[in-house]
Formats: C-alpha cells, structure tokens, sequence
C-alpha cells in the first residue's frame, strides 16, 4: 500500500501513551470486548469465541481498535504467546484500560493508546490504514477502506 | 506520575538481585501503562510461575532455553536476559495447572509434557510457591481476609475474593503475578483503590433464582450486560452459599469481565444499596425476568444438537467438597453408561478430604474419575473421540466449545449425572 509516499491524514485522535512506538497498518475494529484465554488462538492470531463479532477473524500484523479485554486473566500470557509466535497485532487502540489489556499491550511490546479525544470506535472501520503513534499517544487515519466491490 | 519508594528503588537499581530488578522492571513498565501513581504491597500472591504449555515449552526447548529458570525470565519475567530465579519475596500461591499426578494417563497427557509439568512443579515448590493447583484456592488453604492487597490470577477467583470476601485484586496476568512473587509490590489500580468498587449497574432480580443452576444463568447474563463493570444486584433470589456464587462470579468473569460484584445484603461491601453505591447511583439499571433466565440458558446451550453424550465433565471452577458428595450421592451404587466417561475436577486439598469421607471410592466405583490440578477446558483435555459433551458449569460451557469444538450441554449438577448414567442428554430448561 502506497510504499514511499508520506500519506495525508484524514483524521487524527489524541489520546495519551500506554506502550511506546509507532506503527501503522490495517484496522481491525470491533465494538465488543476483545477475549484472550479460551477464546483466541494466539498461535495464528485467530478469534475463536463463538459469539464473537471477530470469529473466525486474524488479528496477526493488524491494528487493533477495540472497547476492552475480557475474559480469563490469561489475556495477557496469550497475547504474549501471540507475540513468539509471530501473530500479534502491530499496535492497539482501545477505550477502556484495565489490567487485562495493559498487562497484554506491556508484554507484546507493540504502541497502544487509550484515552482518546472522540471515540475511535466510530470514526474507524476495519480495513482503514492507520499510524498510531504509542508515544505521543497518537492515532491517525491515512486512508479510508475502499469500498466493496 | 508514578513515585516509588525507596525500597521499590532499591529493588528496580538490583540491590536485591537480578531477578527482582528484572521483575520490578517490569512491574514499572505495567503501573506506567495502567497510569498508575504508586504500588500497593501485597503479601499475597497467587500465579501460575514458570508453568509451560506444549507451545510455550517446544519454543523454548527450540531456542536452548527450555528450563525451567529460562521461561521464567523469558516470558514470566518479559525478561530478554536469563536470571536465576529466587524464593518468593511474599506468601505465594500456585493456581491451576499440568495434571494429576495420579491421573495424568487418563487425562491423555504425553509422558514428555508430564515430565516438564513435574520438573517446574519442583521449580516452583523449591522457591517457596505453595502448590494448591486450583482455580479454587480460597478452597485449599489460601483464604484472604477483608480489605487485604492480593495480586490473584484466576478470574473465578479473583471475582470471590474481592465480592465474597472484600479482599482487593484485580486480575492480575502470569507476568505480572509472578513478577509480585519476587516484590511484594503491585500497581494501586482499580479495585485496590476505594473509588474502583463502587457499584456501577444495577440489576433487579425478577425471575426465580436458588439453585446452583439458576445462579450460573444469572452471572452468565450479568457478565454479558455489564462486562467488566460493577454490578450491584437486588431482587428476588435466594440466600446463596459458597457454591452458588462460585458458580455465579465464574460465569459473570467468563461472558464479561467482571471482577467485582455487590450482591445486597450478603456481600461485605453492600450492606445497603447506599452503601454499595459508595453515595454515588448506576449509570444503567435493568432487570433479570423469565425471558432473561431462558435466553441465558439458550445460549450455553447453542452450541449443541446431539443427546448423545460421550463425556460429562463436572468441577468448574474446582469442585468443593460437598459437590464431591452430592456427585458420590447421585452415583452411589450405579454405574455410569459404557458410551459415556465421567471426570470430576477438583483441587488436591480438597480430594484428600474427599478420599476420606468416601466419595473418592463411590464416584470410581461407578465408573467416574476424580482428578485435580487442571479441568478439560485449561489441559485442552477430553475422553479420546469426545464429540459431545455435558456440563454443571456456565463457565466451562462457555469456553469448551470455543477452545476444543466439541458439542455442549449445560444443566444440573443431576441432568449431568443421569447424562453419564443413560449416556444421553435429557436436561431442559427448568
């Protein structure tokens, strides 16, 4: 996708750092809690719980914009595992920090933010190119998803 | 701004060694994630250090590094340089975990992945870690007193504790206990602090709610409306014992996140409605009736088809002992179907009093296996050619499906027994 150019930025939010770094890629967004233990295959990087929105879904190099951890306090050993095995996110974007996601975030050693200016669960959709910038505790939108078809 | 004190600068420059530098380094990283200001010193800790699954322990053996000490630094510790791991720092406790020493065979574990399971069992025991291997320690010899600073994995456990006993945790992950393990120390967050208990939905029960069932459906639907909220729950239920909020706080923690509940009038910190709001109100309130109950159950059971039951699985979270005698009881001069296996999960503690009393001998007797250390859900363990299964627990119906794509029953404790008497599922919704 667009390799060199510097894209503009269509939208950016202002949130505050939970893990350092910089990163962009494609978004995958979803309103619900995100599972770790018993609901994910960190192996692939895969959602497995079956009445999630995501089943079915890889989160491997993408970034993740989501409400929350749920679940079994072994969100954050999956997603750590995600992590050698070479299929976690490449950054994470989330509304409610609790320990589950913190703890995960610190772990896979990828740029997360929280706490940000409007809600980026309505202002990002899955396949959207983003740069989120752990540091300044930055998320920015670069390219909107084409539209299907 | 996060401030230490001395002792905590003292741990983070290595003036206690290695390894405690490595975990308060840690530590730093995670308090500086959640924004914390200061930690709080627990002198309670319960994880899971050093235990390895097949993947965790093939990647490391890969990499030179399967010992013991090195997954330790490695993953416990998020460490990129190999420390030697030294005694706990604070009281410790090991969770769930590997097999039964008896019963490792029946459980399908390969004799390799045993051998590790016991060599990190020993890893653990040697620096002081109490091996309870339960999701149940509160049953097994670690029960924490009100207002105490625990740093728990476990999130059946962390939910008791903090709602049943006005203990403090929140739930904690297996890096973040161990690194507590080696310092006493874990970030003032959340439910540490007096303004993250407060009560934040209210729940009105309508429908009928007293058996160990009925509670399992009620923390199901409280679990998936709140998620990981503060539910403060009133109405018309029954008086609950251990059993029923076992059950409850495990299925709430499963469909959401909830890590601390008010149940008023029987919970420590909900004295009153008043009280549990802290003189703050709900953001939401909204009321659990008939259709509520029957939707909950339609949905632990969406995932099945097939009566026939190949495996019944009871023990989620770990079974206290008299679950162990209303089972020994149901069975007790019967013999469960040869279509049908039986396992019943519990902690080691607890089936030592059960050997004694008897049920041990009446549940084998009939067929049944009692075993401890893990459950099917946590070993990824079921009866070879296990298609359908049948469970007393909301929990492990959530997550059985998910995690090994078998078919699951969710009922009684007695539709499951007469499932592995008749080998067929005949509970519905009462």
């Amino acid at each position: 996708m667009s390799a060199g150019q510097p894209l503009a930025v269509l939208l950016l939010l202002r949130g505050r750092r939970v893990v350092g770094g910089c990163a962009e890629g494609e978004a995958l967004v979803t309103r619900q809690a995100v599972p770790g233990w018993g609901g994910v295959d960190p192996v692939r990087g895969v959602i497995t719980e079956r009445h999630h929105e995501l089943c079915g879904q890889s989160f491997k190099g993408k970034v993740l914009v989501f409400r929350g951890a749920k679940g079994s306090s072994g969100w954050s050993a999956m997603y750590h595992t995600a992590r050698l095995a070479q299929s976690a996110p490449l950054a994470l974007v989330f509304n409610e920090l609790t320990t589950k996601v913190a703890l995960g975030a610190v772990v896979m050693r990828i740029p997360s933010v929280t706490g940000l200016d409007r809600d980026p669960l309505d202002l990002i959709q899955s396949g959207d190119w983003v740069r989120v910038d752990g540091d300044r505790g930055s998320v920015e939108v670069l390219e909107r998803r084409r539209a299907p078809g | 701004m996060l401030r230490l004190t001395d002792d905590e600068k003292a741990l983070l420059d290595g003036r206690q060694g290695k390894a405690r530098q490595k975990a308060m380094e840690l530590l730093v990283r995670y308090a500086e994630a959640l924004g914390a200001e200061r930690f709080v010193d627990t002198h309670n800790v319960a994880g899971v250090p050093g235990s390895a699954n097949a993947f965790l322990q093939s990647y490391y053996e890969a990499r030179g590094a399967g010992a013991p000490d090195a997954i330790f630094s490695f993953f416990d510790l998020d460490s990129d340089e190999l420390v030697e791991a030294p005694r706990a720092a604070v009281s410790s406790c090991h969770l769930q975990g590997g097999a039964d020493p008896e019963h490792w065979q029946t459980l399908g574990v390969a004799p390799e992945l045993f051998a590790g399971h016991q060599a990190r069992e020993a890893f653990a025991a040697r620096r002081g870690v109490q091996i309870l291997k339960t999701c149940t320690p509160y049953l097994a010899g670690n029960l924490p007193v009100r207002g105490e600073h625990l740093a728990w994995m476990e999130s059946s456990a962390v939910v008791y504790a903090n709602s049943v006993i006005g203990a403090r945790t929140n739930t904690e992950g297996r890096e973040s206990t161990s690194a507590a393990m080696l310092t006493g120390k874990i970030p003032d967050f959340g439910l540490h602090r007096d303004e993250g208990r407060v009560g934040t939905h209210h729940v009105v029960v309508e429908a009928h709610v007293e058996s160990v069932l009925d509670w399992g459906l009620l923390g199901y639907f409280i679990g998936d409306r709140v998620q990981e909220h503060v539910p403060v729950v009133v109405g018309r239920h029954g008086r609950p014992d251990l059993v029923r909020l076992k059950h409850f706080g495990a299925a709430a923690s499963s469909s959401g996140g909830v890590e601390l509940y008010h149940l008023v009038g029987v919970t420590p910190e909900a004295e009153s409605v008043e009280m549990a709001y802290r003189g703050q109100g709900p953001r939401q309130t909204f009321a659990y009736g008939p259709a509520e109950r029957r939707a909950a159950y339609e949905r632990l059971n969406s995932s099945a088809t097939d009566p026939n039951v190949d495996y019944v699985m009871l023990g989620c979270p770990h079974a206290a002992l008299e679950q162990l005698a209303e089972a020994a009881t149901l069975l007790d001069g019967k013999r469960i179907s040869d279509n049908c296996r039986l396992w019943i999960f519990t902690s080691r503690a607890v089936r030592s009093d059960a050997d004694r009393a008897g049920y041990t001998r009446v549940i084998g007797a009939a067929g049944g296996v009692v075993q401890t250390d893990t459950c099917s859900a946590f070993a990824r363990a079921v009866p070879p050619g296990t298609r359908v299964v049948a469970l007393d627990s909301a929990k492990q119906a959530h997550y059985l499906p998910a995690i090994l794509g078998v078919q699951a029953w969710f009922g009684s404790t007695r539709d499951c027994i007469e499932a592995a008497l008749t080998g067929r599922w005949s509970g519905s919704c009462p």
